[in-house]
C-alpha cells in the first residue's frame, strides 16, 4: 500500500441483526423460535477522501442497510464506523459526533418522498443552515439558498416554490442542494437516480460529478444498476446476502471480476453493446436470507464450488472472499 | 400504404388515443404506426410519458374511460379489431393477444392457487375438460422453467419468489397460444440475475412457438438484446422505428442520439453522460410542430410549424425534418 492520505471513513466488521421473529403469543402457542435476519455479515471498507466508493447488489444483499448505519441512522449489531477518527456509535465520542454530522449528509432514492410536501422549497434547503446555526441572518440564509439553487441547476426564484412543482429530476436537484446546504464533505447516496428517467438520470449523474469536482465531496453511492456504478465509482464493492465478496477498483472489477458473482452479475447485465450477442444463462435466484446456506453464501449458484465451501465462510483476503480464487483454483481472468 | 412485410400479425395506423379532462382534451397517442411481423419481437422504448403502455392497452382494448381511442385502426392478421364490441373484444384478449404486466404480484390474484388461476383461464379459451387442462396447465409451468411443476401447481402467489411470480405470469398469458403478445415492463421488477433469465425466456418461447411480442420497458439494454425491432417513442408518437441494431449503434433521430447517450455503459470510457435539457412536455402542453423542438439542439424553422411524419431512411423510418431530402436545410452529419 503506498502512502495514501488516511481514509475519511472506515468500516471495520460491520454486523446487523433484525429480529423477524414473530410476536411472543405466536411463538408460544405455535412453538416458532425466535428468527433473525442477517441483514449485514461482517462487512468492512474503507473510503478515502474526494474518492466515490459504490456498493452494488441485488435486492436484499444489504446495501442500504450499510448506507444507514455508515450515516447513523441505524446502530450496527457490531462493528464499527469510523468518520475522520470520530466512531459513530460510541458514546464517549458523542461531542466530536454532534460537530461531525454537518458534514455528512444523505440523498435518497425516492425525490417524491424524501421532499416536505407542505414546506416551500427554501425552507427545505434552509433546514440544515438553521439546524447548525450555520448562517445568523435571514438574509444571508436566503443569499445561500439562491446560491445552492444555481449551483444544482435550478434557478434562485424557486425557493418559493413547493416541491410538487417540480419533476422527478427537479426534486432531486432539490435534494442534492440540501445535502449541500451545510457545508456536506461526504455524502451517502441511495440510489440516487432509480426512479428517474435515462436522460433526467444522465443530468442528475453528470452534476453529481460536477458537484465533485468542484467542491472534492466523497460519495458512498448505493446502486443496483452496474452501468451506473461503473460511470460514477472509483472503487466498488460487490454485496451478496449482506456480505461484501469482491472489492476491487473500477476498472479492473469491470475487465478482471474475480468473484464468481461478480461474473454472474456482470453476464447478466442486458447492455446496449450486446446486441445480437448470445449470453451465458444465469443459475437460480437469491436464497432466502432467513435462511441462508451454509459456508460462503454463494456456493448453491456457484460454477466454482468445493467441499470447503459448503462448510466455511471465505475471509475476504485481497479484496476477494472465495475459497476457490484464493486457492488459485481460478486463473484471475 | 404499401408495406414490405408480408401480412404483418398486427398493423397498427394512425392510432389516436385522447383522455377528455376537465382542462381540455389531452392526446396521449398521435397518429402513430406500425406493423410487427409475424414470429418477430417489436421493443418499445421511450421516458414516462412517452405512451409506450397506452399503446399497449389500446391494442388489447383496454383504455379505460375518460380515455379513448380517437382515431385509427389496429388490424390483428388483417381483421380490425379497434372497434370490436366489448364482448367479441374479451374473446380476442387472452385467447389472441397474451398480456404480460409489470408487477407479477398484482396481475396474480392473492387468494387463488397457481392451478386454479390457470385452469380457469385454459378453460375459458378452449374446450378442454378440467383434468385435460391440468395436465396443460403442468406442461405449461414446465416450459416456463418452474421445477416440479406438478407440485408447485397448487402453491399460492406469494409462495413464489418475484422471478418465478413472472414465469407464473408468463404461462398464463401462453395460455391460449395466443399469436401475439404484449409484455409491458416485464422485467423492470426483477433483479438482474433474474431478468436475465425471463428475457431469455421470452426470446426462446418466441422462437419455439413463433409468437410476435411487443416489448414495452424503458431499458435500453433489455431491448437491445431481445428485439428484432425497436421504436422509440416521445410525448405520444413515434421518433425512430427500425431495425434495433442500427437504431441503438447509430440513432439518426436527435432524441434518439441524446437518449442512447445518456445511458451509462459497462464497456468504454464515458467521462460525461450525454445530456438532453429539459424534460419531456407534459401532455397538456405538447409544442407546435416537432414535439422535440424545445430541446433538441438541431431545431429549425420548419421544427416549429410542421410536425414531422416518418420518413423511410434506409432500413428503418424517421420523423425528423433533418431527413426530409426535400427540405432545403439537407441532411444532418
Amino acid at each position: 500500500m503506498t502512502a495514501d492520505p488516511a481514509p475519511l471513513v472506515e468500516v471495520h466488521d460491520l454486523k446487523r441483526v433484525f429480529d423477524v421473529s414473530k410476536p411472543w403469543l405466536n411463538r408460544v402457542i405455535e412453538r416458532a423460535p425466535r428468527q433473525f435476519l442477517k441483514a449485514v455479515d461482517g462487512v468492512s471498507f474503507e473510503i478515502r477522501k474526494g474518492e466515490t466508493f459504490a456498493l452494488v447488489g441485488e435486492s436484499g444483499s444489504g446495501k442500504s442497510t450499510v448506507a444507514r448505519m455508515v450515516v447513523g441512522l441505524l446502530p450496527p449489531s457490531a462493528g464499527t464506523v469510523t468518520i475522520d477518527g470520530v466512531s459513530m456509535h460510541d458514546a464517549a465520542a458523542a461531542d466530536d459526533r454532534q460537530r461531525l454530522r454537518r458534514r455528512i449528509q444523505m440523498i435518497f432514492q425516492d425525490p417524491y418522498a424524501s421532499l416536505n410536501p407542505r414546506w416551500r422549497v427554501g425552507r427545505i434547503i434552509a433546514e440544515p443552515i438553521r439546524a447548525f446555526s450555520l448562517i445568523e441572518s435571514e438574509a444571508a440564509i436566503a443569499e445561500r439558498v439562491g446560491e445552492l439553487l444555481t449551483l444544482v441547476g435550478l434557478h434562485p426564484d424557486d425557493r418559493t416554490k413547493f416541491p410538487h412543482e417540480f419533476s422527478g429530476g427537479q426534486r432531486q436537484r432539490i435534494a442534492i442542494a440540501r445535502a449541500l446546504a451545510s457545508d456536506a464533505e461526504f455524502i451517502v447516496c441511495d440510489e440516487p437516480t432509480s426512479a428517474l428517467d435515462v436522460s433526467v438520470q444522465a443530468q442528475i449523474l453528470n452534476l453529481m460529478r460536477d458537484l465533485q469536482e468542484r467542491l472534492g465531496l466523497t460519495y458512498l453511492f448505493i446502486s443496483h444498476n452496474l452501468a451506473v456504478v461503473r460511470h460514477m465509482a472509483s472503487r466498488i464493492g460487490v454485496m451478496y446476502l449482506g456480505r461484501l465478496v469482491e472489492v476491487s477498483d473500477g476498472k479492473s472489477l469491470f475487465s478482471a471480476p474475480r468473484h464468481p458473482y461478480t461474473r454472474m452479475l456482470l453476464d447478466a447485465v442486458p447492455d446496449v453493446a450486446m446486441v445480437g450477442k448470445v449470453r451465458q444463462s444465469v443459475k437460480g435466484e437469491i436464497p432466502n436470507p432467513l435462511a441462508p446456506p451454509s459456508g460462503c453464501t454463494f456456493h448453491p449458484r456457484c460454477p466454482l464450488v468445493f467441499d470447503r465451501c459448503r462448510s466455511e465462510n471465505p475471509p475476504v483476503i485481497d479484496g476477494v472472499a472465495c475459497h476457490a480464487v484464493q486457492a488459485g483454483r481460478v486463473a484471475a481472468a | 400504404m404499401p408495406h414490405e412485410d408480408t401480412a404483418p400479425i398486427l398493423s397498427v395506423r394512425d392510432l389516436t388515443v385522447e383522455f377528455v379532462t376537465r382542462r381540455g382534451t389531452l392526446r396521449a397517442l398521435d397518429r402513430i404506426s406500425f406493423d410487427v411481423a409475424r414470429g418477430e419481437v417489436l421493443g418499445v422504448v421511450g421516458e414516462s410519458g412517452a405512451g409506450k403502455s397506452v399503446t399497449g392497452s389500446a391494442i388489447i382494448g383496454l383504455i379505460d374511460p375518460p380515455g379513448r381511442i380517437a382515431g385509427g385502426e389496429v388490424r390483428l392478421a388483417g381483421e380490425r379489431i379497434d372497434n370490436l364490441p366489448p364482448e367479441a373484444m374479451r374473446k380476442v384478449r387472452g385467447k389472441r393477444i397474451g398480456m404480460i404486466f409489470q408487477d407479477p404480484l398484482t396481475s396474480l390474484n392473492p387468494l387463488y392457487r397457481i392451478s386454479e388461476q390457470l385452469i380457469e383461464t385454459i378453460r375459458v379459451h378452449t374446450d378442454l375438460d378440467a383434468a385435460q387442462a391440468r395436465a396443460r396447465a403442468i406442461a405449461l409451468l414446465d416450459e416456463v422453467g418452474i421445477p416440479a411443476p406438478e407440485k408447485r401447481i397448487d402453491s399460492y402467489p406469494h409462495e413464489f419468489s418475484g422471478g418465478m411470480r413472472q414465469r407464473v405470469v408468463i404461462a398464463l398469458a401462453l395460455c391460449a397460444e395466443p399469436e401475439f403478445i404484449i409484455a409491458d415492463e416485464p422485467t423492470t421488477a426483477l433483479d438482474v440475475s433474474v431478468q436475465a433469465q425471463i428475457i431469455a425466456l421470452i426470446k426462446s418461447l418466441c422462437r419455439e412457438r413463433g409468437t410476435s411480442v411487443m416489448l414495452v420497458t424503458h431499458d435500453m439494454g433489455v431491448i437491445a438484446e431481445t428485439a428484432d425491432r425497436v421504436a422509440v417513442m416521445y410525448a405520444g408518437r413515434i421518433a425512430e422505428i427500425g431495425p434495433v441494431r442500427d437504431v441503438v449503434k447509430e440513432p439518426l433521430h436527435p432524441y434518439a442520439k441524446g437518449l442512447m447517450g445518456a445511458i451509462p455503459s459497462l464497456e468504454g470510457e464515458t467521462p460525461r453522460l450525454v445530456q438532453i435539457p429539459g424534460s419531456m412536455p407534459r401532455l397538456s402542453a405538447i409544442p407546435q410542430g416537432c414535439a422535440f423542438n424545445p430541446r433538441c439542439s438541431q431545431v429549425y424553422a420548419r421544427c416549429h410549424v410542421e410536425r414531422p411524419e416518418l420518413i423511410a431512411v434506409g432500413s428503418r423510418k424517421v420523423a425528423c425534418h433533418l431527413y426530409d431530402t426535400r427540405s432545403k436545410s439537407g441532411v444532418a452529419a
